[in-house]
Formats: C-alpha cells, structure tokens, sequence
C-alpha cells in the first residue's frame, strides 16, 4: 500500500534583488510504499532538502501536492516526524523533557510520557543520561535523542534530512546502524535524505538518485541486501557493485552543479 | 601576555581589586601631596568621614532607601509592560509592524528633557520621578526585547511545529523559554541605565534622594559628601548586578557551560 504521494511537486524561489527565479525542483512525483525506508541521494543544492521540507509541511509547493495516506499535506504536523541536520533540542529541556516535547503538547498524562521515553531513550542508548541537557551531550548523542523525540510521538512516516551530516565517520557508521536496527524492529515508513552513497545503500531498501538543480528524480535503485544488515555487508560484492553504479550516477551531476553559478 | 587566553579566578581577583587600589592611591597622591585644592576634590579619608556624618547626622540611609525604591519602582513598571509587549512584537509581526516604528523614535526622545514638562504634569512628587525613569528605559526594553525574541532560532521552531506544537505553543514553549536568558541579561542592563535617570531626576525639583544630597552638598562645596554618593550609587550598582547575575545563573542552568 503507498503511504506518501509526492505529486508533480515543484518549487521555485523568487528572484531576489530583480534577479532570475532559482528552481528548486521540476515536476517530481514518487511513491513510498508502507514500511519501506528511502533514501533520496543527490549532490548539494539539489533541491533534496526542499522536497522534505514540503513533505514535513514546512515549505509550499509552488505546484503540485503531496499526499500522506490519501490526505493532502497542508503544513506541519505530528504524523510526519522530522530530524534535522542542525541540533535542534531544545537547549533549556532535559534530554527527557525534550523527548516528551510533543507528548506534552498533545496534553498526554505526565506518567504515560515517562513510559514513552523510558522506552525510546533505551532504544537509542541514552538510559542513564535523562536529566542532562542537550550541550552535555556529543553531536551523535544529541542526533540519538533528536530521533528518539521523533519516535517517541509516532509518526506515520520519519523524515530524515541529512542527520548524521555533521558527525565524524565513526560515528556516522553507528548512527546507521542504529537507525536501521530500530527500522528492522519498528518498520515505521522511512524518508532518509543524503548525500553520501554509502550511507543510502547501507540503510535504504530504495535508493532515489536526484539531478543536479532543478532537482528531478533520474534513478530509483532497489537495494535487495537481506535484513538484519550488519555492517560487514558494506564490503560485500552485490554493495561494491551498487555502490559503483551510483557514484557514477551522482558524478554526472556533482559535475553539473560544480559548473552552476553560486546559488543566491 | 598571550591574546585570549584565560587567567585563573584567584588572578582575575587579585587584578580586579588591585585597580581600585592603584585609583585610591592616585587619589590619596593628589589630595594629600597638594596637587589638587580641597575645595575642587575631597581627599579619601574626609570622603569616608563625610559620609559618617551624612549617615549619622543627616539620616542619609532614608535617601539611599528612597533612591532605591525609585529605581527599582520605575524600573519594574517599564519591565511589566515592557517585556511582554517585547514579546508579542518579536512573536507577531503585525504587532511589529504597528509599534515599532513609534518605538524606534522615542527611544531616542532624552528622558531628562521631559523633566520640565513631567513636573508639570506630575508635580515633583515620585510619580513624576518614577515616569522619567520609566520613560528612559520602557522603549529600550520592547525594542531589545523584541529584538530577542524575533532572533529565536528558525530550526527550533520549525522542529517544534513538526512535534505537534501549536502556534501558542510555540510561543509558551520555544519563543519565551529559549529568549529568556537574554531577556534577564537585557534586564540587567537597563537596571544599570535606571540609575543613571534617578540621579538626573533627582538633581531636579527633589526633596529627598541621593541625587538631592548632591545638590544640597554642591550648593556647600562639600565635595567630600558629593563624592560618597557617588560612591554608594556605584557600590549599590555593583551588588545589585551581582544579585541580577546570580539569580540568572540560577534560573537558567542550561544557558551556561
């Protein structure tokens, strides 16, 4: 059953100082499947994290619609969970009161909101660090709690853009794995938005390549690697082969937007 | 003496205290060696004797309390106001758009020069001493405040409308909690300001004060008594932003480390 309908979705900037509208993205349609987990890869600026914002409601199409169990998405809500890049906790919160953010909002009893993330905070592996605030944590701890307050509100789909972008290598390496483990487990319907190839393999039972701006999708690549995933399989044949045929594809158009004037 | 690089708290004490020592020196050099004439500048120690006699003799400590009480009446009136029209100017952009023009000009209308016409209206009584204090820091107040909280940061918000919040959510949860730091330091701030008003207030049509003991004490050269209130105006300053910037490390543990 398709979860999320992106239909004929474009965005265009407008021009600032008189200059030339920029587009964002062209005409992009694509359909996420229940449980399935995505990942959109494609070179910076290509419009990637625009087409997410839309989705989560917190950027206008310019045309076209999106669609989340056949109903329109008019602007943010609590059905599409969303980690972002930057840290976003909420610096005067507790790493748990900040995983009950949206729980309290929704006036939910105070002992069920513990419950809730009791439950999530162990997931992620943050048990014992609930009354510290975010700035005591690293980068990846607080990236874990970020995907933890997500979670914790039950989304019907988890938008995911760029998250583990700012982290070190190692870390990166077990954010993923950590995310697709809770995916295994959970099979909440994932949208996973990257620039880096392997991380889209690794985790992605889809990966859709974007065209350097105006961002279109110019491959869609099912990854048939069997679940659980363990991190070895990153150096198996059938990854090496995947891995190849995508970085070709991405090359074409990083190349593409290296020749692009600056964006303004 | 490398850029940047701390020193240890016992140093920054020592350092600290070692300039007044260096300022009441020089003081006590020019007073006690003849270099300048009692008449223009008071030594330390008639200083600290003249301030006896005002505690003493001429109730001074009423003053001190009186100037206080203004200070802190004036001020808390314009942050009651002030702050929360702050906040709705830096949530709400229409509100914005309404007040900020106005607020931006009579920011820059002189408190001091509304003393004539305040007196007039308001006689010299306090009310009169509390308004010129109150226009002096009510409009720094909203703007800066406004300007604190218009700055919350985007993703927060954005991150706490994907968790369900509401509009009035965002402002009760996200806009008030995340500026209220800066708000407490502005605060901070502006008390300082406050006092710069009351003194000027006072010099003029007063009956009782600090700024009034300067005036009498101008009219009889005493530049011993002029100089102690100073000093206590300043002393009082520095224990009242020690209280300010204790309580703000108290209330919001998170902002620090």
């Amino acid at each position: 059953m398709s979860k999320l309908v992106i239909e004929n979705v474009t965005r265009t900037f407008p021009g600032v100082h008189g200059g030339a509208p920029t587009e964002a993205l062209v005409p992009t349609s694509l359909t996420v499947a229940d449980n399935d987990f995505i990942t959109i890869l494609g070179p910076s600026g290509c419009g990637k994290s625009t087409l997410l914002r839309i989705i989560a409601g917190l950027d206008v199409p310019t045309s076209g619609r999106v669609l989340l169990d056949g109903v329109p998405v008019t602007g943010p809500s609590v059905d599409r969970g969303m980690v972002f890049q930057s840290y976003t906790l909420f610096p005067w919160l507790t790493i748990r009161e900040n995983v009950c953010f949206g729980l309290r909002e929704r006036g939910m009893p105070p002992a069920q909101q513990q419950e809730i993330a009791r439950h999530w905070l162990d997931k992620v592996g943050l048990t014992g660090f609930e009354r510290h605030y975010p700035k005591m944590l690293s980068g990846g701890m607080q990236q874990r709690t970020a995907i933890a307050r997500a979670l914790a509100n039950d989304p019907k789909i988890l938008l995911l853009d760029e998250p583990f972008g700012a982290l070190d290598n190692q870390t990166r390496s077990l954010m993923q794995e950590l995310l697709l483990s809770i995916w295994e487990s959970d099979r909440k319907t994932v949208l996973f938005v990257t620039h880096d190839i392997e991380e889209a393999i690794f985790m992605a039972s889809r990966v859709v390549v974007m065209s350097a701006r105006p961002g279109r999708f110019k491959a869609d690549v099912a990854v048939t690697i069997p679940h659980p995933r363990h991190y070895t399989v990153k150096t198996t044949p059938e990854f090496s082969a995947l891995k190849a045929q995508l970085t070709e594809q991405i090359r074409v158009e990083a190349i593409k937007v290296e020749a692009m004037p600056a964006q303004p | 003496m490398k850029p940047l690089v701390p020193v240890s708290r016992v140093r920054k004490i020592a350092l600290g205290i070692a300039f007044f020592v260096v300022f009441v020196v020089a003081w006590s050099i020019a007073t006690f060696g003849g270099f300048v004439s009692k008449t223009f500048l008071a030594d330390p120690l008639t200083m600290l004797a003249e301030g006896w006699t005002l505690f003493a003799q001429y109730g001074f400590a009423k003053d001190v309390a009186v100037t206080v009480w203004r200070v802190l009446g004036g001020f808390v009136l314009a942050a009651a106001i002030g702050v929360p029209l702050g906040i709705a100017m830096g949530a709400y952009k229409p509100i914005e758009a309404f007040f900020e023009p106005f607020v931006s000009f009579a920011r820059y209308l002189p408190a001091s020069a509304f003393i004539p016409l305040l007196i007039l209206w308001a006689g010299i009584g306090e009310t009169q001493k509390l308004l010129v204090i109150f226009i002096g820091v009510f409009f720094q107040i909203v703007l800066m405040v406004a300007v604190i909280v218009g700055s919350t940061r985007r993703d927060l918000v954005e991150a706490a409308y994907t968790l369900g919040a509401t509009a009035s959510g965002i402002v009760r949860r996200v806009l008030l909690p995340s500026a209220a730091p800066q708000i407490a330091e502005t605060l901070r701030m502006v008390l300082g300001w406050a006092w710069t008003y009351v003194i000027v207030a006072e010099l003029i049509g007063a009956s009782s004060g600090i700024g009034h003991m300067i005036t009498d004490s101008q009219a009889l050269l005493n530049t011993g008594q002029i100089i102690f209130g100073i000093i206590v105006i300043g002393v009082i300053g520095l224990v009242s932003d020690f209280a300010f910037k204790w309580g703000n490390q108290r209330l919001f543990p998170w902002s620090l480390a």
